[in-house]
């Protein structure tokens, strides 16, 4: 992964000064309350309903072991011991003391971290497929380039007020784990005719109050060109977003009020001015940039039948070895390799929740299994992804111990849920007790298995940091009259076929959620052919079935 | 009201801002420094023109091209910040200079915040009018956050990337 240099430390570390001393003068009246509030949002700081929370970067998704030591350590000292794995795959405190997050900062900057631009209107950070460099549908390595855009994001001058958060993601496999249809940026790295890499480049996607696809306003960048791009449509949207309403003032309402067609035009005609730039990448930059993520020392020549055969065999005897093999482990681009991932979806847990104990369980099996990294997850999970077929069954009774075995990766029951109003002042609704009931009465396992792969996501209000709308299937909470009700959607789908969810129809109590997502799972098993994936069977059969099912007057 | 420059040292200043619904009269600026507004100046230029005692200010809803056929002309340009979280300035800013050339004074005026004194450096801005009262030692510090940078802008036109392979 990354490691720093003398530049990188050096302006890491004259951030968390700057922060220290933009807290002090804060706190001795100097700084009123509300200059105050955009300095702290970028240094990763926000006041919720109960304390500050401190978002910390994860860049790209990407740890080693001595950063969770040191996050358990964080969690520990400053904060209640625990910590939660967000939706953009970064690491949240809930609990940290304004007064200590500088020294909490300081803390991250030892092990190459920071908090940087995890809040604001400025660019955040950007995000790709967790499997990065292990797919073996991989065409090119984001990482690299992820890199090169976050360095060139890090305190970009001119883009640290824009009208509002500015969301990247990058892709580069066959199929999208990044969602790059639902970001401000999005981009899917391809080859073209000549072999040549580059960006198709998507503009405008997003979810909160008003979800919106993106739109392609390039099918082919040259590689080189990349951050000359991104500097021609930031300056766009930082001179023509709406500034007047912080509702409409994402990029999104900008592409759409203007047309994709038009808005591609504007930023066509700005970058002509910037494209032979110093911004240029030159070919041995982005081939520095490579150097970063080498492939580890992988065993060479494994044949994966030979690897695996012993390993399947176990499956008879401990059958919850084999649910997991089928559900938590996924295929590797080398023969005798597989990437695993750890559920953080322990029913009665929060999802994404970690301790400070858990985190340094993960760091030490990412040590003895995973050449001592691991990747946090859009779906709040996290990922070892270099890990010997035939250490499977060893690593796996490790896991059962410390609860990160549950087989449900990719089910029902592995909910995208946001922290909710147990937490977060902006929720309409409580969203952990909904995935907590979803979870126990969809207890048995092999039901859920039959059921295939279904993704279940769950915002406690219209800002959609639980990605509802592009679940199979979306919760949604809303506030009526003063109480918390939840609208079901169907239908969404995260992927390059991206879809939004359609309403189901009017919003049910907290307590009969269970039985709607049964009777919805009820039509699916009566109408789905063969094998068939639920969304699938959405698209065959549409929202008629499901309405009347769910709707039908009880008898 | 006094400028703060880039080398963090407090200048008293002279220059007025006329406002955009006023309309200037011309004999009465024949002495003291006005700043008019671009579009007033562009109108009225042929009058205007070589006199080192007026200059223009951009508001931020304006473009930095508006100012781009009489640039050669101006002694200063200022950019005003409405509001501090309207960053459209540090655009104006940028783009004034690297692909206008300007090469005289640029200052900041309006409501942008001391701790974006860095930001507005790298943008190009030399000049910054700030409050009667403000700390100018607290302030020299904050033009001086970081001693290094990523990505090119104004003060530094080469890229981290660039200088790294250097």
């Amino acid at each position: 992964m990354y490691v720093y240099d003398e530049y990188d430390h050096k302006i890491i570390g004259e951030r968390v000064a700057q922060f220290r001393r933009q807290t002090e003068r804060y706190l001795a009246g100097e700084i009123p309350p509300e200059q105050f509030l955009p300095l702290r949002l970028q240094n990763g700081l926000y006041v919720q309903r109960l304390a500050p929370m401190l978002r910390i970067a994860v860049p790209y998704g990407m740890l080693n072991s001595g950063q969770l030591r040191k996050l358990a350590h964080i969690t520990r000292h400053y904060d209640k011991g625990y910590c939660h794995v967000t939706t953009r795959q970064n690491i949240q405190l809930n609990w940290p003391q304004l007064e200590e997050v500088p020294d909490i900062l300081a803390e991250l900057a030892q092990v190459e971290m920071h908090a940087v631009q995890t809040s604001g209107n400025c660019i955040r950070n950007v995000t790709t497929d967790q499997f990065a460099g292990v797919a073996p549908d991989e065409i090119i390595d984001p990482r690299p380039y992820c890199e090169i855009i976050r360095q060139w994001s890090t305190f970009h001058p001119e883009f640290a007020f824009l009208p509002r958060k500015f969301k990247i993601a990058v892709a580069g496999t066959q199929s999208d784990r990044a969602a790059i249809y639902f970001h401000d940026i999005g981009l899917q790295l391809i080859k073209n005719t000549k072999g040549e890499i580059g960006f198709k480049v998507l503009v405008g996607g997003g979810l909160g109050r008003t979800p919106v696809i993106g739109s392609v306003i390039r099918e082919f960048l040259p590689e080189q060109q990349i951050l000359t791009y991104l500097e021609a449509i930031l300056r766009i949207y930082n001179l023509h977003g709406r500034r007047d309403n912080k509702f409409k003032a994402r990029i999104k309402i900008l592409v759409r009020a203007v047309g994709p067609e038009a808005f591609a035009d504007m930023v066509e005609k700005e970058w002509l001015n910037v494209r032979d730039s110093a911004n240029h990448l030159p070919a041995e930059e982005i081939a520095r940039a490579r150097t970063f993520f080498p492939e580890p020392q992988y065993l060479r020549g494994l044949d994966d039948v030979e690897m695996m055969a012993p390993i399947n065999a176990l499956r008879g005897e401990h059958r919850e070895f084999g649910n997991w093999l089928s559900h938590n482990v996924q295929r590797h681009k080398i023969p005798g390799y597989r990437a695993v991932t750890l559920s953080l979806k322990f029913t009665g847990v929060p999802p994404g929740d970690l301790t400070d104990r858990q985190l340094e369980i993960i760091a030490d099996l990412a040590d003895r299994y995973s050449f001592g990294e691991v990747r946090t997850t859009h779906n709040q999970n996290m990922v070892l992804a270099d890990v010997q077929a035939s250490q499977l069954f060893e690593l796996w009774q490790q896991l059962r111990q410390a609860g990160f075995a549950t087989a449900n990766v990719g089910t029902l029951t592995d909910i995208i849920c946001c922290p909710g109003g147990d937490f977060c002042s902006l929720a309409n609704a409580k969203s952990i007790p909904i995935a907590e009931a979803i979870q126990r009465e969809f207890d048995d396992l092999d039901y859920v298995y039959d059921l295939g792969p279904i993704e279940l996501n769950i915002s406690g209000c219209m800002n959609a940091c639980g990605h509802h709308h592009i679940g199979n299937i979306g919760i949604l909470g809303v506030d009526k009259k003063g109480e918390e009700f939840y609208q079901v959607q169907l239908g969404g789908n995260s992927g390059y076929n991206a879809a939004l969810g359609e309403v189901l129809g009017p919003s049910f109590s907290r307590d009969d959620m269970p039985q709607v997502i049964r009777k919805i799972i009820n039509v699916f098993i009566k109408n789905r052919e063969g094998e068939e994936e639920f969304i699938d069977t959405f698209t065959r059969i549409g929202m008629t079935p499901f309405k009347e099912s769910v709707y039908a007057k009880a008898h | 009201m006094p400028k703060l420059t880039n080398n963090g040292k407090l200048q008293a200043d002279d220059w007025q801002v006329v406002s955009k619904e006023s309309a200037p009269a011309l004999a009465e600026m024949f002495s003291g420094q006005w700043l008019v507004h671009v579009k007033w100046y562009v109108e009225n230029q042929e009058e205007l023109t070589n006199r080192n005692n007026i200059g223009v200010w951009l508001d931020s809803d304006d473009e930095a091209e508006s100012v781009s056929s009489v640039i050669g002309h101006l002694p200063v340009i200022g950019v005003n910040f409405p509001v501090f979280t309207d960053g459209r300035g540090f655009s104006i800013g940028r783009t004034i200079r690297e692909r206008y050339k300007f090469t005289g004074e640029l200052r900041a005026i309006g409501n942008f915040m001391q701790d974006q004194l860095f930001y507005l450096k790298r943008c190009g801005f030399d000049a910054f009018i700030v409050g009667d009262k403000v700390d100018a030692e607290s302030m020299a510090k904050s033009l001086a956050d970081f001693s290094d940078v990523y990505q090119a802008a104004v003060d530094q036109p080469v890229p981290l990337f660039r200088r790294r392979l250097a």
